[in-house]
């Protein structure tokens, strides 16, 4: 019975508004239920206002089958929470509270996620007043109460050079009870600036929605628009995103790494990795002049273009890069007093994983395979890689040791895109916008999948742009993998996950 | 003895914050990094004494008592230590037990100094500290033991003195190697050195001595860090002696063997911090515990 009642796409699909039924609630909810309770998992959920109401448009994704699956309803002012049977609802259906005052009812954690007022008029479910800026980390934490029950408060400013976020951790002497982590101080309202465009201004705000993330977002970005502009980006273009993209992967794991060895007290590891992160960001510098891959990709195009000499040079260096990188982890994944910090350390279960929607490197580490190059492969950026590496563990080690498989994974997909990189064009012309259309678009950033979802007006301008960074799904995978822990091995749990708080503030 | 008690404290005063630099020195070599310039420590405590203080407005005078004790301590310790050839300044019966309470003192000081602050931190870093500590004290004080049982004295002076060199040919040897050991493991935990804790960590969820000076600043860190830098010299002076026991009778010759000795020691320790990742906190205790019983078995063997 459900099967009518959803529209399947693909990655960068089309697809007109007219074409995608508006269900009523407890169709849509049914529908939703009986797509995941058969593998397919939410990748973006999100809420347009109308004259009616507020429109709910769920995507889904189905991996193996490269499907994107599209649902739309409708609610006025509440509507039954669906997070009691689909957990990996839960941070969506908080979003849409606090976005447009409707209220999910028996919801079981509604609580603020951002800390911003409604964007439409609406009243606040929380009460909070109007027309002030609400103040971030200001709700309910959840207490545990009891005999040498203690509460340990950390940020939002922490010792380190680092984003800003609010962790409250529950503990029994040094055990962790409970972890409750509160973001949003980064809240810059991306989406909303995003409304009415393309503007001229919206890929600088796209390049900066999570800054080390800066390909990944551009690339989803890029593919959204030229799909919704009926272009596709010359092979060229595509293989150079793909390879910046590969780029952005190694510079961050191997940071990763370097940053996991350094959080055990292994120097050399942290030492060479910090250097070697560098070097990776100055190959990324070589390609386009910016360490981050800004104002390299552009829609229809990249802006710079490899010449036969920049392209020797890269395999060089990459080839150097490459035995001292090797030469830098195994050291650290030799060295037993290592291993025993890192294995058994924040396990997460699969299933624990699959409930909570977890995407990435997360994800990989609890066994499920999980990678849009693979699954929802967007022109030639999927065409080099068809093993997903995956560990089943869900520990620090697991996701470690995925990091480091990639990373190596990653030199090879390089060396690849390098050596057989397609001649001709990098631009190809823009048309005008489809309208009133609903396009998604997925792209494997360095952490994991990044969904952009966009919805057109009548005139081809972006009514509805929903961004969802691989950090939205893990933040709570990060809050479970501490049960239980030592509050000690908490940084070390952190930078296994390594998320962004911006990409996940917006 | 007022110009032995000089020597002492000149010696220590002056070379205390060169080992620092020389384990910094030794693991920036490990990571292949130049590494700061050798004489760091004393410029950090140079910047430091400039500083002006910053208070919570939550502390009371206790919160001073932490440096000022913890600095002290080390001086007054020293005098019962031999530095190499150079004997002890103050020895009496039974003074080993208050070089080891000394100690005990300044622990109880820092610890109380952070509870002060009421942070959270604070407190849980001086439970690991209080923790680690007292499992520590058994295997500090069975191995004093061994060199009392072999020296047949209760003053520190008269077991470290000039029979070590002797005893490690006989069958003592065997005790004095466990114990230095021992010693070497109570020397990284009370120094708050990896692999029990990592002084470079700016995680204060993971620190454990660290965590406790959070809320120090200005002289009050300096006194803190000069103070730590005097405490990791007195316990090296303990290790270098019954390692080297040499005596030449030549005093510059008895000072450059112990000098070099501890630098020795320094590198050794550099070299640990960067072959080994920091072990978690439950492992701690057993480690502790299972250097107790090497000393206690070093203990029976001396007794048999």
């Amino acid at each position: 019975m459900t099967a009518s009642q959803l529209v399947r796409s693909r990655n960068g699909g089309v697809v007109s508004l007219d074409k995608l039924p508006q269900l009523d609630y407890t169709q849509f909810s049914e529908s939703l239920l009986a797509e995941v309770a058969t593998d397919a998992r939410v990748a973006s959920y999100f809420g347009r206002p109308v004259e009616n109401g507020l429109e709910i448009y769920a995507i889904l994704v189905r991996d193996w089958e490269g499907e994107v699956e599209l649902l739309r309803t409708c609610v006025n002012g509440s509507f039954p929470s669906l997070t009691p049977q689909c957990p990996q609802l839960h941070l969506f259906e908080r979003e849409l509270a606090e976005q447009y005052g409707v209220r999910p009812e028996d919801h079981p954690w509604l609580k603020p996620v951002r800390f911003h007022a409604p964007w439409i008029d609406a009243t606040d479910i929380w009460g909070r007043p109007k027309g002030v800026h609400p103040v971030p980390g200001d709700m309910e934490f959840y207490r545990v109460e009891g005999e040498e029950v203690h509460e340990v408060a950390v940020g939002p400013v922490h010792a380190g050079v680092i984003e800003p976020g609010h962790f409250r951790f529950q503990c029994h002497g040094e055990e962790v009870m409970h972890l409750e982590i509160s973001l949003g101080y980064q809240h810059r309202n991306i989406e909303q600036m995003l409304i009415g465009g393309p503007h001229p201004t919206s890929i600088y705000q796209l390049e900066t929605v999570a800054g080390d993330t800066t390909i990944g977002h551009v690339t989803a970005y890029c593919q959204l628009i030229e799909s919704l502009a009926g272009t596709v980006a010359p092979l060229r273009a595509q293989a150079i995103r793909a390879i910046a993209l590969e780029l952005e992967r190694l510079a961050n794991h191997v940071g990763d790494i370097g940053a996991l060895a350094g959080d055990v007290g292994f120097l050399p590891t942290a030492s060479f990795c910090g250097r070697l992160r560098g070097d990776y960001l100055n190959l990324m510098a070589e390609l386009c002049g910016s360490r981050f891959g800004r104002g390299l990709v552009r829609p229809g195009n990249v802006q710079f273009d490899l010449d036969a000499s920049l392209v020797e040079a890269l395999i060089k260096r990459l080839a150097i890069l490459e035995t001292e990188t090797r030469g830098a982890i195994e050291l650290c994944f030799d060295s037993p007093s290592v291993l025993a910090r890192f294995e058994g350390t924040g396990t997460i279960a699969t299933d624990d994983a699959e409930a909570l929607g977890l995407v990435g490197v997360a994800a990989r580490a609890c066994g499920l395979v999980r990678d849009a190059r693979l699954h929802h492969a967007f022109g030639s950026c999927g065409n080099n890689i068809d093993t997903p590496i995956i560990e089943i563990d869900g520990d620090v080690f697991a996701r470690g040791n995925i990091r480091r498989r990639e990373i190596y994974a990653s030199h090879k997909l390089i060396h690849r895109s390098l050596k057989r990189l397609a001649a001709g064009e990098i631009d190809s012309p823009l048309g005008a916008l489809a309208p009133d259309s609903l396009v998604v678009s997925l792209c494997e950033g360095w952490r994991g999948e990044v969904v952009h979802a966009a919805i057109t007006n009548a005139t081809g301008q972006i009514d509805r742009y929903k961004i969802v960074d691989p950090s939205f799904h893990n933040w709570s995978g990060l809050a479970l993998s501490l049960r239980g822990q030592q509050i000690s091995d908490f940084p070390l749990c952190n930078k296994s996950f390594n998320l962004s708080y911006c990409g996940f503030d917006l | 003895m007022i110009g032995r008690i000089a020597l002492q404290l000149t010696v220590l005063l002056l070379f205390a914050p060169l080992p620092l630099g020389v384990i910094n020195k030794t693991k920036a070599l490990f990571a292949g990094r130049i590494g700061p310039p050798l004489l760091q420590p004393y410029y950090d405590l140079a910047r430091l004494w400039r500083k002006g203080f910053v208070f919570s407005r939550t502390t009371t005078w206790v919160f001073l008592t932490g440096p000022v004790v913890g600095l002290v301590v080390p001086l007054l310790a020293v005098q019962l230590l031999p530095f190499g050839g150079l004997q002890a300044p103050i020895s009496f019966t039974g003074d080993l037990i208050l070089f080891v309470y000394l100690f005990g003192l300044s622990r109880f000081f820092t610890a109380i100094a952070a509870l002060d602050t009421g942070s959270s931190f604070e407190g849980m870093g001086a439970a690991r500290e209080v923790t680690f500590s007292c499992l520590a004290e058994p295997t500090l004080l069975f191995s004093l033991l061994v060199l009392a049982r072999s020296a047949d004295s209760l003053s520190l002076g008269a077991l470290l003195g000039p029979q070590l060199a002797n005893q490690w040919l006989t069958e003592i040897g065997a005790s004095l190697g466990l114990i230095v050991v021992c010693l070497f493991v109570v020397l990284l935990v009370e120094n708050s050195r990896i692999p029990f804790d990592d002084p470079n960590t700016h995680l204060e969820l993971t620190m454990i001595h660290e965590v406790m000076v959070l809320d120090h600043s200005g002289p009050a860190l300096g006194m803190i860090l000069y103070g730590a830098a005097l405490k990791l010299m007195v316990m090296s002076a303990l290790l270098v002696r019954i390692v080297l026991p040499l005596q030449t009778g030549s005093l510059f010759l008895d000072l450059l063997v112990f000098l070099l000795g501890l630098m020795g020691l320094a590198v050794l320790i550099g070299m640990v911090e960067s072959t080994m990742a920091r072990l978690s906190l439950p492992r701690v205790p057993q480690v502790l515990v299972g250097t107790m019983l090497l000393s206690v078995f070093a203990l029976v063997l001396v007794l048999r």
